[in-house]
C-alpha cells in the first residue's frame, strides 16, 4: 500500500485541487515552486538553520517514567510543546515563510482555530518583515484570548471571521475568499487541510517531528521504532508529520479525534466515525455532512480540533486500516490533562490532552508509544480554570 | 428552448440571471423564474445553496443560508423545475459546488437534469483537471454540458484545453474575486476583456462577476454575447423590488458618458 501522494494529488480516493478557476493560478504557482525547494539544498539549510536556533528544535524525546509505571508502558514524548509560539505549527510557518519570501510575496494570509498557527504564522511573518492577516471564527477569538494577543503584538492584523459557525471551517473559508480576491497573497494553511499541494507540503514541512523521533528512539533505546505512536487529529497535521517517516513500517498508528459531547450528541468533531466522502476546503476527503451533503457544524472542547473534516491522507491511512482512530470525549480530554499535569508536571494544550487520553481507553501493556505532545496548555487555561 | 438554439438566434446582449433556488422564500424559485422570463430575460442560472460557498461574497452566502435554512435541497429544486417546465421551457443551467451534487450521486443528478431539459451545470470548484480525472465521462454520457470558467488570469493555453472540452458556452469570471464584490470595470479589466476578445474563442462567452447595472451590463456585452448577473439580483431581491424593475433597469441602453 502507498500512503504517499500521487502525480494527481491524490492519496488513495482522498485529496485532489477542487479549486475555483481564479485559485489555479496562484496554486500551480504554488505547486511549481514547492516541486524546486524539494531539491534545493540551501532552502533546506535555511529551513534547518532556523528550526535549530530560532525555534529551539529538536524537540527532546521525553522518557515519562510516572506515566508509564502509571500505564505499564515505556511511554515517551514528543515535546512540540516546547517549541517555540508552543506547538509543533511553526515547523510549518518556518517552512512556508521561507517558500513564500522565494516567491517574492509580499503580503501572507493565514487561518485559525486555537491560535496556535495563527500566533505561529504572525511570528513568522514578524520575523521576516512581511505582513499578515489572520482569519479567526468569532468564537475561537473569544475562547483563545491569549493567543489573539500574541497576534496583535506580533503585528498581525487579527479578522474575525462571523459566518457560519465562527470557529476553523468559516475562517477558512474567509481566508480563501481573501486570496481569491488577492491572488497574489501567499496562503499559510496550517494543516494537512486544502487543495493539493498544501497537504502533502505542510506534511513535508512538519516531517522533522518523525525524522527526531527515529534518531532519538535509537539513541534512548536502541529500537528502529516504537510499536505505537498516538497523536490527535482536527486537520491532522501533528499527525501526518509523527508518522510521517513511520508509514512504511510496522507501527501501531493512533489518531485521538474530538468526540466532543458524544458520537450521538449532534456535537462532535470525530470525523472518521460520523463523517463520509466529500469535498471541503479544496480536496476529497472525510467530512461530516447532512444527507443533503451541507457541512456540519463540529464541537470540539479544543478549538484546534474543531473542524468537520480532517487531512485527505489522514482519510486515506483510516481508510486503510493503516491508522486506527480512537474518539475522545470533551471531559476525558480535560482528565487527561489534568492528569498530565499532576503526574507529569507538564500542561497540555487540550488538543494534545486529546492524544493522552486515548491512554485511558487502550491497554499498552510493555509497549513502546510515543505519543506527540503537540501543544502546551497555557492558551487554554481559562477553560482548564472552569472545570478544576 | 436549447441553449444552442438561443445562441443561434442571439449572439448578443443575452441577459442571464442568477438566482438561488428557494430564496427569499422556499416556494419562490418558480414564479420568480417565470417572471424573468416575462421580463425578457434569456437564460436563468438556478443556485444549489450550499453551506460553505467558498467563491461567493456575501450577498449569495446569506441567500444560501437562508435558502438552506427554508429547507432547500437538491431533490427539491428537480421538483421546482418540474413545476417550471410545466409553464416554460426557458434555458435553465444549475449552478452549485461539488459536495451537495457528490452527495446527491453525480449519475443521479445529472439523469434528472436529462429529463427536465437543464441545459448545463455549473460547478465553481471543479476545475479542468478534476473534470477530467472524475467527471467527463458521467458528463458526457447523460449529455449534459460541463460549463467552464476562465478568468482574465487564465494562461492562453489553459483556455485552449478548456475551449476544446466545452460544448456549451464559457462562464468568463470578469474579475479576480468573489461575487458581488466588485464595483465597476476598470481599465485593466477591459484590457483583460480585449485579450480574451482576441484569443477568438469558438464557443460563446458569457460573463460573470461585477454586472450589476444597464452601464457594466453593456459594457460586457461589447466585448461578448452577453453577462451573467446574480448578487446584484439577490440584493433587489433582498431589498422587496420587483423582477420586472430589475431587468428593465439593466437591459435600459446604455447612457452615453
Amino acid at each position: 500500500m502507498n500512503y504517499t501522494v500521487d502525480d494527481k494529488g491524490y492519496y488513495g480516493d482522498f485529496g485532489g485541487a477542487f479549486i475555483p478557476e481564479l485559485l489555479q493560478p496562484p496554486v500551480q504557482e504554488l505547486s511549481e515552486a514547492f516541486a524546486l525547494i524539494q531539491k534545493d539544498e540551501g532552502f533546506s539549510e535555511r529551513y534547518k538553520a532556523l528550526l535549530k536556533d530560532y525555534v529551539g528544535r529538536p524537540s527532546p524525546l521525553y522518557f515519562a517514567k510516572s506515566l508509564s509505571a502509571k500505564y505499564e508502558a515505556k511511554i515517551f514524548l514528543k515535546r512540540e510543546d516546547l517549541n517555540h509560539t508552543g506547538a509543533h505549527k511553526i515547523n510549518n510557518t518556518i517552512g512556508q515563510i521561507l517558500l513564500a519570501q522565494q516567491m517574492n510575496k509580499k503580503e501572507i494570509i493565514a487561518e485559525t482555530g486555537a491560535g496556535q498557527h495563527g500566533v505561529a504564522t504572525a511570528t513568522v511573518c514578524a520575523l521576516m518583515g512581511i505582513p499578515c492577516k489572520v482569519f479567526m471564527g468569532e468564537k475561537d477569538i473569544a475562547r483563545q484570548a491569549p493567543n489573539v494577543a500574541r497576534m496583535k503584538m506580533l503585528g498581525a492584523e487579527v479578522i474575525p471571521a462571523s459566518s457560519g459557525s465562527k470557529t476553523l471551517k468559516d475562517a477558512t473559508n474567509e481566508a480563501i475568499r481573501y486570496w481569491i480576491n488577492n491572488p497574489y497573497s501567499y496562503y499559510i494553511i496550517g494543516s494537512v487541510v486544502g487543495p493539493h499541494p498544501y497537504p502533502e507540503m505542510v506534511a513535508y514541512f512538519q516531517s522533522i517531528i518523525s525524522e527526531e523521533i527515529k534518531i532519538q528512539l535509537k539513541e534512548k533505546t536502541g529500537l528502529e521504532s516504537p510499536d505505537v505512536i498516538i497523536a490527535c487529529v482536527g486537520g491532522g497535521s501533528n499527525a501526518a508529520g509523527a508518522f510521517y517517516h513511520f508509514l512504511d513500517q510496522d507501527v501501531e498508528l493512533i489518531i485521538a479525534e474530538a468526540e466532543g459531547h458524544g458520537l450521538q450528541s449532534g456535537k462532535s468533531a470525530a470525523t472518521t466515525v460520523l463523517g463520509s466522502t466529500g469535498i471541503l476546503h479544496g480536496s476529497k476527503t472525510l467530512l461530516m455532512q447532512t444527507n443533503d451533503g451541507q457541512v456540519i457544524e463540529p464541537h470540539s472542547i479544543s478549538a484546534g480540533l474543531d473542524y468537520p473534516g480532517i487531512g485527505p491522507q489522514i482519510s486515506h491511512l483510516v481508510q486503510t486500516n493503516k491508522a486506527t482512530s480512537v474518539t475522545i470525549k470533551d471531559d476525558e480530554a480535560l482528565k487527561a490533562g489534568f492528569m498530565l499535569t499532576q503526574t507529569e508536571g507538564i500542561i497540555p494544550a487540550l488538543e494534545s490532552a486529546h492524544a493522552i487520553a486515548v491512554l485511558e481507553k487502550m491497554s499498552f501493556k510493555a509497549k513502546t508509544v510515543v505519543i506527540n505532545l503537540s501543544g502546551r496548555g497555557d492558551k487554554d487555561l481559562q477553560t482548564y480554570m472552569q472545570h478544576l | 428552448m436549447s441553449l444552442s438554439k438561443l445562441f443561434e438566434q442571439k449572439q448578443k446582449n443575452i441577459c442571464s440571471i442568477f438566482l438561488t433556488a428557494g430564496y427569499p422564500n422556499l416556494e419562490d424559485t418558480v414564479r420568480l423564474v417565470l417572471e424573468l422570463e416575462t421580463a425578457g430575460v434569456d437564460l436563468i442560472e438556478l443556485g444549489i445553496p450550499f453551506s460553505d460557498p467558498l467563491a461567493d461574497g456575501p450577498t449569495i452566502q446569506m441567500s444560501s443560508q437562508q435558502a438552506l435554512k427554508n429547507g432547500m435541497n437538491i431533490k427539491l429544486l428537480f421538483e421546482q423545475v418540474e413545476l417550471i417546465r410545466e409553464k416554460s421551457d426557458i434555458p435553465i443551467v444549475l449552478m452549485g459546488y461539488v459536495n451537495p451534487v457528490l452527495k446527491f450521486g453525480m449519475d443521479e443528478f445529472l439523469s434528472r437534469c436529462k429529463q427536465l431539459s437543464i441545459q448545463g451545470i455549473i460547478i465553481p470548484d471543479i476545475p479542468l483537471e478534476e473534470y477530467t480525472l472524475n467527471f467527463q465521462a458521467a458528463f458526457e454520457q447523460y449529455e449534459i454540458p460541463f460549463i467552464f470558467l476562465i478568468t482574465p488570469n487564465t494562461k492562453v493555453e489553459r483556455i485552449r484545453k478548456i475551449e476544446a472540452l466545452s460544448n456549451s458556452f464559457i462562464y468568463l469570471v470578469s474579475t479576480s474575486a468573489t461575487t458581488g464584490a466588485a464595483k465597476g470595470f476598470n481599465k485593466e479589466q477591459l484590457a483583460g476583456f480585449e485579450a480574451v476578445r482576441e484569443l477568438k474563442i469558438k464557443a460563446p462567452l458569457l460573463v460573470g462577476f461585477g454586472i450589476h447595472d444597464s452601464q457594466t451590463f453593456n459594457t460586457v456585452c461589447n466585448y461578448f454575447n452577453g453577462a451573467i448577473i446574480g448578487s446584484a439580483f439577490i440584493r433587489h431581491l433582498s431589498n422587496g423590488g420587483e423582477v420586472k424593475h430589475f431587468v428593465e433597469g439593466i437591459k435600459q441602453p446604455a447612457i452615453a458618458s
